[in-house]
């Protein structure tokens, strides 16, 4: 096995790429299993978030990851408006409408943002962007294992949250079972809103670990929605454990497509996993049967 | 009915006002330029957003500060000092946007282009320069295609890419049998569009027949945000030599990914790299020393090139390969014009074919251009040694000796 020195690194490598498919992922898989919708304008909510971290360290000084003190709630506050001032608003509570609207405001963002910030690439030149942990067999860098890390912790607080607080269950019970929860006295319409915010403060999250080793440019969102839309696919659509386990398949598996197919085939294995699944379990790993 | 009318003569009333108006720009301010010798206009086409606008930027500042430079020692004299006005186009780093920044160039009227800085970008912008008889001088795009189309609107300046790799690899089995041969094998890593794949493939052709063991080639898509899978492979391969050929945030990022992945082969040897450059060299000296780059460079020694970096470094810039040759593109242009003694398009593009132009500072003696591509162009080696960067080869030139293999730190 001479492959296992380059093997080794690469699977850790892919697992922190992983994690943050998985925290993009759980946004979107928190979004689809309360509001039963695909949210097309979370990867244009990302790369805003991504250039809010980017001005905020270029203009403010703020580090990527003391700007989690920032980015994520900003991004709350941001995804409770836009789902109660424009989603709600706009869709007439029809499902459909929503897919539609969060696709229009993707459009709309995005093409913004391009306005403003051109289609430039912009990356944040940041002093430990290259210092690595070393784990004996692999060297890692130290921003990745700091992602991993903070994608684990999110995961985990937020499956807490869903467990154990009552704003948890009352999401989990309007996911389940709408006009019952309605009937019980839950405010439907501010579940709805929470969880969008939610979903949304994960990709604000995701932007912080992000920065200090990606790039930002207004298409960015694409690559990450896509393969946050496989990840939820994968695990299940609206599986906290399976967004995660999803994530960290995915992204250990276009790592080692990477590194044995080349560098520019390295998402043949993601789709080639995505067909797969929808071929033969339709439900996705952790997903409940229909 | 009486607002009615009231708005018609509103609207007579304006109409006059327009009129008029529309009567003084027509007739009027031409005969005023005409008198003063108005400005002639210079395409300044370059990728100045997008991935590959580092590059773009830097050709577009160097263009700017040739044209003041013409401008400052008295514009064209042939023509009664008339002198040079910039019209900025950016390419957005996409043949098709290029092309139409052409079209858009060609309504403002300009005399010649100069850009556009990606061999991608050129094939698409010659093209349609061509089509408005516009010359197309290719500032920096090397891929050989460009000058062998029969296009007789493009001329390239700088050398075109066969002629770089041959120096290239001869400077090459040259500084390693100086060193007594301690490379034998290679690596090949390249972004995957026109200019990264076709030195691959040439590489891959010539370097067998050189004595070079090619152990792999690994090409890589512009952005490419993470090099670690690709560091791991050269490592795992262990090659003595690794010849990168991509743009400048890609080459940057592979060259410090290796360093943080412990990869030390005994060169990293770079043809025309993207990002071996004094400002990588300033940021990250540590990533970038003894970094070997056989790339386009001005003669330290030439006053003007001394002045240009001044110049370039008082505008916060570094100075950069594209500065100097977009620079130089721009004041060829400006000699072509006063031979020329005409803005016409023929006629530059007929006095660009005939020039001998010598004062330039490149190293290349007097232009001669044989269907579009300056015979005299060639590349020097350029090595980062104590936190700078030093032209080592060919001895003509070199302010210092090559430190080959590089020491394993």
């Amino acid at each position: 096995m001479s492959q296992l020195p380059i093997v080794v690194p690469s699977v850790l490598n892919g697992l922190t790429t992983g994690a943050i498919y998985a925290l993009v992922a759980l946004g979107l898989t928190l979004i689809y299993g309360v509001l039963h919708i695909i949210n097309f304008a979370h990867g244009s909510l990302l790369m805003l978030a991504m250039f809010g971290v980017f001005f905020l360290h270029k203009l403010a000084g703020l580090d990527p990851y003391l700007a989690l003190l920032v980015v994520p709630p900003a991004c709350f506050v941001a995804g409770y408006a836009l789902q109660r001032g424009v989603i709600a608003r706009a869709s007439h509570g029809k499902d459909h409408n929503i897919l539609l609207v969060t696709l229009g405001i993707a459009i709309a963002i995005e093409n913004v943002a391009i306005y403003f910030w051109r289609s430039d690439t912009r990356t944040l030149d940041l002093s430990y962007a290259f210092d690595t942990v070393n784990l004996g067999v692999a060297l890692v860098a130290l921003p990745r294992v700091v992602a991993f890390a903070g994608a684990l912790v999110v995961a985990g607080g937020l499956w807490l949250f869903m467990a154990r607080t009552d704003l948890g269950r009352a999401i989990r019970a309007v996911a389940k079972e709408r006009q019952g929860a309605r009937v019980v006295g839950i405010d439907v319409e501010h579940v709805f809103a929470m969880s969008f915010a939610i979903g949304t403060a994960c990709v604000g999250v995701a932007a912080c670990l992000l920065m200090p080793t990606f790039y930002v440019t207004p298409q960015v969102g694409h690559s990450f929605v896509l393969i946050a839309f496989t990840v939820v696919v994968l695990g299940g659509m609206g599986s906290f454990p399976g967004a995660l386990a999803g994530g960290l398949i995915i992204g250990v598996t276009e790592s080692l497509c990477g590194l044995f197919l080349g560098e520019s085939l390295g998402q043949i294995g993601i789709f080639a996993i995505f067909i797969a699944i929808l071929l033969l379990r339709p439900s996705g790993l952790l997903g409940h049967r229909a | 009915m009486s607002a009615r009318s009231s708005t018609r003569r509103l609207t007579r009333r304006r109409f006059v006002a327009g009129t008029s108006a529309a009567a003084v720009a027509v007739a009027g301010f031409p005969a005023i330029l005409r008198a003063q010798g108005g400005p002639i206009k210079i395409g300044l086409l370059h990728p100045v957003t997008g991935p590959i606008s580092f590059s773009g930027l830097q050709c577009r500042a160097g263009a700017e500060l040739a044209v003041e430079a013409v401008n400052a020692a008295g514009g064209i004299k042939s023509l009664g000092g008339r002198k040079l006005e910039a019209v900025l186009g950016d390419a957005e780093s996409k043949p098709d946007v290029g092309v139409a920044q052409v079209e858009k160039m060609n309504e403002a009227g300009v005399a010649a282009i100069v850009g556009p800085f990606a061999s991608g970008i050129a094939l698409a912008t010659t093209q349609a320069a061509a089509k408005h008889g516009i010359a197309h001088v290719v500032d920096v795009g090397v891929v050989d295609q460009i000058v062998e189309r029969g296009l007789a609107n493009t001329f390239r300046f700088g050398p075109g890419l066969k002629s770089i790799v041959d120096t290239a690899l001869s400077n090459l089995v040259k500084i390693n049998d100086g060193a007594g041969k301690p490379a034998k094998t290679v690596m090949l890593v390249h972004e995957d569009s026109a200019f990264g794949s076709g030195m691959a493939k040439t590489l891959n052709e010539r370097l067998p027949a050189l004595g070079f063991q090619v152990l792999e080639t690994i090409p890589h898509a512009t952005p490419t945000r993470d090099f670690t899978n690709i560091a791991l492979k050269i490592k795992a391969a262990n090659p003595d030599l690794v010849i990168p050929s991509n743009y400048n945030n890609e080459y940057i990022l592979l060259a410090r990914t290796m360093r943080q992945q412990g990869v030390r082969p005994k060169a990293i040897y770079s043809i025309l790299g993207g990002g071996a450059n004094l400002k990588f060299i300033k940021e990250s000296p540590d990533d970038a020393a003894y970094i070997i780059d056989c790339n386009h460079w001005f003669d330290n020694r030439n006053a003007e090139a001394k002045a240009l970096r001044q110049k370039t470094e008082a505008k916060g810039l570094f100075i950069t390969y594209e500065v100097m040759l977009a620079h130089e593109c721009v004041r060829l242009v400006a000699d072509a014009i006063e031979r020329a003694k005409s803005t016409d398009r023929a006629a530059i593009v007929k006095a660009l074919a005939e020039s001998t132009w010598a004062g330039h500072f490149m190293p290349y003696g007097p232009t001669k251009f044989v269907n579009g591509q300056n015979q005299g162009a060639r590349p020097v080696n350029l090595q980062v040694l104590d936190k700078d960067f030093k032209v080592v080869f060919p001895p003509d030139v070199a302010e210092a000796k090559p430190v080959f293999p590089m020491p394993r730190t």
